[in-house]
């Protein structure tokens, strides 16, 4: 079994792996804001602190087979799924090591022995071609799965509507996981979007669509389980709608200037590996020692990740010609 | 070898196919039921099923990104574009998803789609339904693209197209559906994508075409005083250079017959090519045949007058031959701006 693979199961299986891998999301995120501002990354990169429940619950749910769709806002969907941080870093930083070679970059993430599918940096892109994974599946017999993450920003596009009616009207087993973080881009949901619950637009698609907490990674593993379930069994598409905060701006530049005082703060109360944490520990699965040893691999992971990539080489020039046709 | 019309050819292609390889899926807009808008999938749903001949909403980028989606994980799905245009809508998922997976996944991934579309004007569909849009696909490395000019090269190229590994966009021009002409089926008759044909062989001249303007071609040059060298280039991207160089470098002369609007038409790209690499065996300049800079207009002689029929083409090599310069075009190039 790969590494990638064994990754996947410890988060499969066990919960205190889930605070783990939300943990080394968080401080993934964290290091790599820091690296482009010490300037020793260029290019641009979209983070995803405070959705990191979000991102392990959708693969705590799935099997390797199945098959991902997901954003460019995907270093936590790729590390939950089983990417290894010097491959992510890697492929962030533009270094031979990086999951596709340093011809990709921060928005580019793909490996099919986790069901990854190259990420999209077009809004809504995914959402039909997991309808279309969905149909191999389905044409198949197998009894896989195809999931789409994506962001509230990409509900207002049309690829949203069609991948939808098309995953219905075939009743194709697929699970569309709205991650509601609350702004698409610069814009707070309510300047672009004129419903308060995105999952209501399943009723147009004769779907079933829910919201559920995605701060609570409890609730995201019961609740895309379910849908999953449904999926497999030849029930068809489900619409989630997981409300969760994106704690940085949108892109690297972006410092968020537009996000209302006290909202931040708000959300952070809520943080969702803080309240996992104290959960775990309130049901005594997790012990405070415990808790300082899994924090302490993964910033020595991260930390190891850092070092490895900073000193692979860059691409060969020739790289860049490799690959354009099969 | 049997005679059928192109879009028979068509139907036989996808239905050869589809026996050979249970992973090959059809879709599209009434491909399923009717059989096609131009009957070019006529009897699939009853022979393979509905799994596996789907009809669409009208939506193109729901099913194009669909096809991407289950080509990338396994399926060889030919998805049909009605009228080029509707590709507009969906563009997209073929040039910037299709295109790039594989590049973008190392190799890990690969997406064998088939995208048919027909194309072209003369049957009075106007504006919006009589484009060729090829150009659309140039600057987007990633994807091949191929055009049928015949009952033949429909049924030869559709199967390549299909056994094909990358995303392949294959424009049927729609004048040609009709046509009727022996064909010669079996895996023998698969083409290979990348490579013209020399459709007759000459000493004077070398005339290329693409799609619809192979026959053009051979009709208009049917009886001349000259011996010219008829290619038909079959795959644009990538294009036959050795094929179009060798021929060129036996007749010095080059002449391109695109029925696309001339600015930045692929002549313009063979042209700077050959001009570059065969300069010393040139012995005019290369002449480029096209339509007008305009939106393709309804009524019958303007759109008569757009297209480079085989009246027009014949006049316009002739005169070529005959003084060694470029003639002036039967349209009105200071009125269209060029």
């Amino acid at each position: 079994m790969t590494r990638e693979l064994d990754r996947r199961k410890e988060i499969s299986e066990d919960r205190l792996f889930r605070f783990e891998r939300m943990l080394e999301i968080r401080l993934f995120e964290d290091r790599v804001q820091d690296l482009f501002a010490e300037g020793l990354v260029h290019g641009t990169t979209h983070t995803c602190q405070g959705q990191e429940a979000v991102a392990v619950g959708i693969a705590a749910s799935l099997r390797p087979t199945d098959t991902v769709t997901c954003t460019y806002r995907g270093h936590g969907v790729a590390l939950a799924l089983g990417l290894t941080p010097e491959s992510l870093l890697g492929e962030i930083m533009g270094r031979q090591i990086g999951s596709v070679g340093g011809v990709g970059g921060s928005m580019h993430l793909a490996l099919p022995s986790i069901g990854l599918l190259p990420t999209f940096a077009i809004v809504g892109a995914g959402i039909p071609v997991a309808a279309g994974a969905a149909l191999r599946h389905q044409v198949m017999k197998t009894d896989d799965v195809a999931l789409a993450v994506f962001g509230d920003g990409s509900t207002n596009i049309g690829a949203f509507h069609e991948g939808l009616n098309l995953a219905s009207i075939w009743n194709l087993p697929v699970v569309f996981v709205c991650e509601n973080n609350q702004y698409g881009e610069y814009s707070r949901i309510e300047k672009t979007t004129p419903i308060k619950n995105i999952c209501e637009r399943a009723v147009s698609y004769g779907m079933p669509g829910k919201k559920f907490d995605g701060q609570d990674v409890d609730e995201v593993v019961a609740a895309v389980s379910d849908a999953v379930e449904v999926a497999r069994s030849g029930n068809g598409p489900t619409l989630l709608e997981l409300e969760t905060y994106r704690y940085a701006g949108h892109s690297r530049a972006d410092t968020a200037p537009y996000r209302p005082e006290g909202e931040f703060d708000k959300w952070y109360e809520r943080d969702p590996i803080n309240t996992f944490c104290e959960r775990l520990k309130g049901e005594g699965t997790l012990s405070e020692s415990k808790e300082s040893e899994i924090r302490k691999i993964v910033d020595q992971r991260i930390e190891a990740a850092v070092e490895t990539v900073k000193e692979s080489p860059v691409p060969e020039v020739d790289s860049m010609f490799n690959n354009i046709y099969a | 070898m049997t005679k059928m019309r192109m879009n028979q050819a068509i139907s036989k292609a996808l239905e050869d196919e589809m026996k050979q390889d249970e992973t090959v899926v059809i879709f599209g807009e009434d491909i399923a039921a009717a059989g096609g808008p131009f009957k070019t999938s006529d009897g699939l749903l009853e022979e393979f099923g509905a799994e596996r001949v789907r009809d669409t909403p009208i939506s193109e980028m729901g099913f194009l990104g669909a096809a991407v989606g289950a080509a990338a994980t396994g399926l060889r799905p030919v998805a049909e574009i009605m009228f080029i245009e509707f590709l507009g809508v969906a563009l997209d998922q073929l040039v910037t998803e299709a295109a790039k997976f594989h590049y973008l996944s190392s190799g890990l991934y690969k997406v064998p789609l088939t995208i048919r579309a027909s194309v072209g004007a003369g049957l009075g569909f106007g504006t919006q339904h009589s484009q060729t849009l090829e150009s659309w696909l140039y600057g987007c490395p990633g994807v091949k693209l191929a055009a049928a000019s015949g009952p033949q090269s429909a049924y030869s190229l559709l199967r390549a197209a299909i056994r094909d590994e990358n995303p392949v966009l294959l424009l049927e021009p729609r004048v040609l559906y009709s046509q009727r002409d022996d064909v010669v089926t079996g895996d023998s008759a698969v083409a290979e994508l990348g490579e013209a044909k020399v459709v007759s062989f000459g000493e004077d001249v070398t005339v290329v075409g693409f799609g619809s303007t192979v026959s053009t071609i051979e009709t208009a040059l049917k009886e001349t005083t000259f011996s010219a060298e008829i290619i038909d280039l079959q795959t644009l991207i990538p294009w036959d250079r050795e094929t179009v160089m060798n021929s060129v470098s036996k007749t010095g002369k080059l002449v391109l017959v695109e029925e696309n609007p001339k600015s930045f038409g692929w002549g313009a790209e063979i042209a700077a090519t050959i001009s570059t690499e065969l300069f010393d065996v040139l012995k005019a300049p290369v002449l480029r045949i096209t339509a007008p800079d305009v939106p393709i207009p309804f009524a019958k002689d303007l759109e008569e007058r757009y297209l480079p029929n085989s009246t027009y083409v014949k006049s316009q090599i002739e005169e070529f031959l005959s003084t060694g310069i470029l003639p002036k075009t039967w349209w009105h190039e200071q009125k269209a701006g060029i």
